[in-house]
């Protein structure tokens, strides 16, 4: 291709492969690194899930068994089960409590500024210093919570020890890094609804809160779709959060009460140097995101369709 | 004008073509492990935070060996969680892994059953250093079909850290020969159990139950057929091994006693605990003490005594090297791996980064055997970490023995913890080690 720079293209041919084939080469990189860094891994990620794959050691076809496996397997339905649950113990209050956070930022007040960017500032914080504060704060013996519920006659919870208890921890510390961003982003999409909108309802009567309920949701309704579906990918792929939660282990505590779905795929392959495993796991994910993702969207269809 | 156009188009063209030719032209440069000059270049790749101390002892080995350079990587501080898959990555691509890499106690069983990856050493007469070596750590370098592949490096060793102002509290003894005597065997550590919970001091006596378990367990398994979690084909026999079963069993008795406390080895709420006289006392191998120095400061500086450990043996932590068979030059490398492990150049590195020697010789030198520290009231901490590992019987490890390792400790401190009741506990830790063996089939 040397030569092809050299040579300044001539004649009509030239001219017209020019126009015709250059904005697909303009856009050409992108794809490349998609396909060599998105599809490819991909496809060889199923490829390898067909396969007792170990690092270092044999590589045997095994057809389906390490699907069949997996469904058949309680320790990966309890991940799957403990990443829903976090899932909806966190996404549920955060997306609420960020839409009212929006909604009292979008209000004349003082300081807004400042506020508006103090509600963005645990986005800017590492996952592993939100998770180690959390961690201290969630100690049994030497946690502050737990000080803070013996004040209160409460007894001490061990909150590594059970579902409930290691749900509500990482769900906290979630909700802690994202309802900012998640308020920041319903923010902006609210200051482009039509003031006039508002105006008109008020002067027809409606009480601020119908105007939130009627007016500000439903135009928001393309926002809440994206974080609906950012929220899910991340919320089905929670891995580090529950992994600091548990000093760095990846077996979710001593029972897997907060093993998820990542951590399971960890485990499998550095634990087990199981790739053919881990590699299914991961296809398992893939496809349940895509189911949590339709059915949120059909969900949040609805809701719109109720109003 | 659209000419100048065209031409900045062809141009900007032809760029973005050379930039996808680059990036899909992967760099294949031949390395036959020679520099410039000819000489032959051996790579050593340890973890760990201060490495393996080998920083003069390479200096020296160039200088003693004309036409060999030694390049000494400390690749990362994390051996099981990043040097380890690393390790098997290099191993299966085949190229990167070095010529003299570091084992860890860890990764040692999954490393040995990789049999193709290694060099064997006994090809380089390197038989000849089995003589260094208390028996377990030598036969734990073969693989399992017998290679010779690791030379030890250093090892943890094991000792029984306490501390005397919370034994005094409790009415224990406090001088370390009577408290070593007290718990010279398992029956001894529970009775001075007893007597700590009933004295009502509100420290644990023991951090947790993980370490416990292992030393009685590796010491009931090299005293009867040295099998513990897999025999020697691999075969998964955890249910039936009565090595595994005692020593489950004690802790289960320790726990019913509430003598066990519920601090997950390393945990932040285990160094909290350490500080705040959360338990009396832990399992101590060599490094372990470094770990108590920093974690419980200056303000517990005298607290802290070292006791044997009952049943008198036991061991945690220590490394390897081995040389991979994609070595360019096994030979040299084997060499450089060797005087890397000789008994001088283990007392280097003890003098340097506090690796406890593994070599037999290495631990009766006065510099080691004389060792004694301050922090713990002058405990001869040298003495008592070389008495642990000679008497250490060789205990078989296989593939995945520290996968199952991690699943059924989990399982144990589930039962202390509460989250399994004592009467499941074991139908659930024989479960937990076989969900490993089948995950990982």
């Amino acid at each position: 291709m040397a030569t092809t720079a050299k040579v300044p293209p001539r004649g009509t041919l030239a001219a017209r492969a020019d126009l015709k084939a250059s904005p697909y080469l303009f856009v050409s990189p992108y794809f490349l690194l998609f396909a060599l860094f998105g599809l490819f891994p991909l496809g060889f990620t199923l490829w390898v899930s067909l396969y007792n794959w170990k690092l270092a050691g044999d590589k045997t076809y095994v057809g389906l068994h390490n699907y069949r496996f997996l469904l058949g397997d309680d320790g990966f339905w309890g991940a799957v089960t403990n990443t829903l649950g976090m899932f909806v113990m966190a996404t549920v209050p955060q997306l609420v409590l960020a839409l009212l956070l929006a909604n009292a930022l979008n209000r004349r007040m003082r300081g807004r500024l400042a506020l508006r960017m103090g509600v963005l500032l645990p986005m800017v914080t590492s996952v592993v210093a939100v998770a180690i504060v959390f961690s201290q704060l969630f100690s049994h013996q030497y946690g502050m919570i737990n000080w803070l519920l013996s004040l209160l006659g409460v007894d001490r919870i061990d909150w590594t020890a059970g579902k409930l208890p290691s749900w509500t921890a990482i769900s906290a510390m979630v909700d802690w890094r994202w309802t900012g961003y998640n308020a920041i982003i319903y923010l902006a999409a609210m200051q482009t609804i039509p003031s006039d909108l508002y105006e008109a309802a008020a002067l027809d009567g409606a009480s601020p809160r119908r105007q939130f309920w009627h007016i500000t949701v439903p135009q928001l309704k393309p926002v809440i779709v994206f974080t609906v579906f950012i929220s899910t990918m991340g919320g089905l792929m929670l891995f580090a959060e529950p992994m600091m939660f548990g000093d760095g282990r990846l077996d979710g505590g001593s029972r897997g009460d907060f093993q998820t779905i990542s951590l399971y795929i960890v485990q499998a392959f550095r634990e087990r140097n199981n790739y053919g495993m881990a590699a299914a796991a991961a296809w398992l994910l893939f496809l349940l995101i895509m189911i949590v993702a339709l059915v949120n969207y059909l969900l949040v269809n609805r809701v719109r369709g109720t109003k | 004008m659209t000419r100048v156009l065209r031409r900045t188009r062809a141009v900007a063209l032809a760029a973005v073509l050379a930039l996808v030719a680059t990036a899909t032209a992967a760099c294949s440069n031949g390395d036959d492990g020679l520099d410039a000059n000819g000489n032959i270049v051996l790579t050593v790749k340890v973890f760990g935070g201060a490495g393996f101390g080998y920083d003069n002892l390479v200096k020296q080995y160039e200088k003693d060996h004309k036409g060999i350079k030694v390049k000494y990587q400390i690749v990362t501080d994390d051996y099981d969680n990043e040097f380890r898959p690393q390790m098997l990555q290099w191993l299966e691509a085949g190229s990167g892994a070095g010529d003299v890499v570091g084992i860890e106690e860890q990764g040692v069983g999954q490393m040995m059953s990789l049999s193709d990856a290694w060099a064997d050493l006994s090809q380089y007469g390197l038989n000849s250093r089995k003589k260094d070596y208390p028996s377990w750590k030598w036969e734990l370098g073969h693989t399992g079909d017998g290679k010779l592949a690791g030379l030890g490096t250093d090892v943890g060793g094991m000792a029984m850290c306490y501390r005397t102002d919370l034994f005094k509290k409790a009415g224990l003894p406090t001088d370390r020969d009577k408290v070593s005597r007290m718990w010279k065997d398992w029956d001894g550590f529970t009775k001075a159990g007893e007597k700590f919970v009933a004295s009502g001091v509100k420290s644990a006596f023991v951090d947790s139950p993980n370490q416990l378990y292992n030393t009685r367990m590796i010491q009931e398994a090299g005293k009867a057929d040295g099998i513990s979690y897999f025999d020697r084909h691999d075969k998964y026999v955890l249910g039936k091994n009565k090595a595994v079963r005692t020593a489950f069993d004690y802790i289960k008795t320790l726990n019913s006693k509430k003598i066990i406390g519920k601090y997950q080895n390393l945990s932040d709420e285990w160094k909290k605990a350490m500080q705040a006289d959360g338990f009396a006392t832990m399992a101590c191998p060599a490094w372990m003490m470094g770990v108590i120095k920093d974690t419980s400061g200056k303000s517990n500086a005298g607290k802290w005594d070292v006791a044997t450990v009952p049943g008198g043996s036991g061991n945690w932590g220590g490394s390897w090297l081995g040389v991979p068979a994609q070595s360019k030059h096994p030979e040299e490398a084997a060499k450089l791996a060797s005087y890397l492990t000789s008994t001088s150049s283990q007392v280097t590195a003890f003098e340097k980064i506090s690796a406890f020697p593994s070599s037999v010789k290495g631990q009766k030198d006065p510099k080691v055997a004389k060792l004694s520290d301050k922090y713990f009231n002058d405990a001869p901490t040298g003495k008592i970490i070389g008495d642990s590992v000679r008497n250490f019987k060789p205990v078989y490890f296989g593939e995945l023995h520290s996968a199952v390792r991690a699943a059924v400790e989990d399982v144990l401190f589930g039962m202390v913890q509460g989250t399994y009741s004592p009467s499941e506990a074991w139908p659930k830790f024989v479960k937990a080690g076989q969900k490993v063996v089948d995950t990982s089939q």
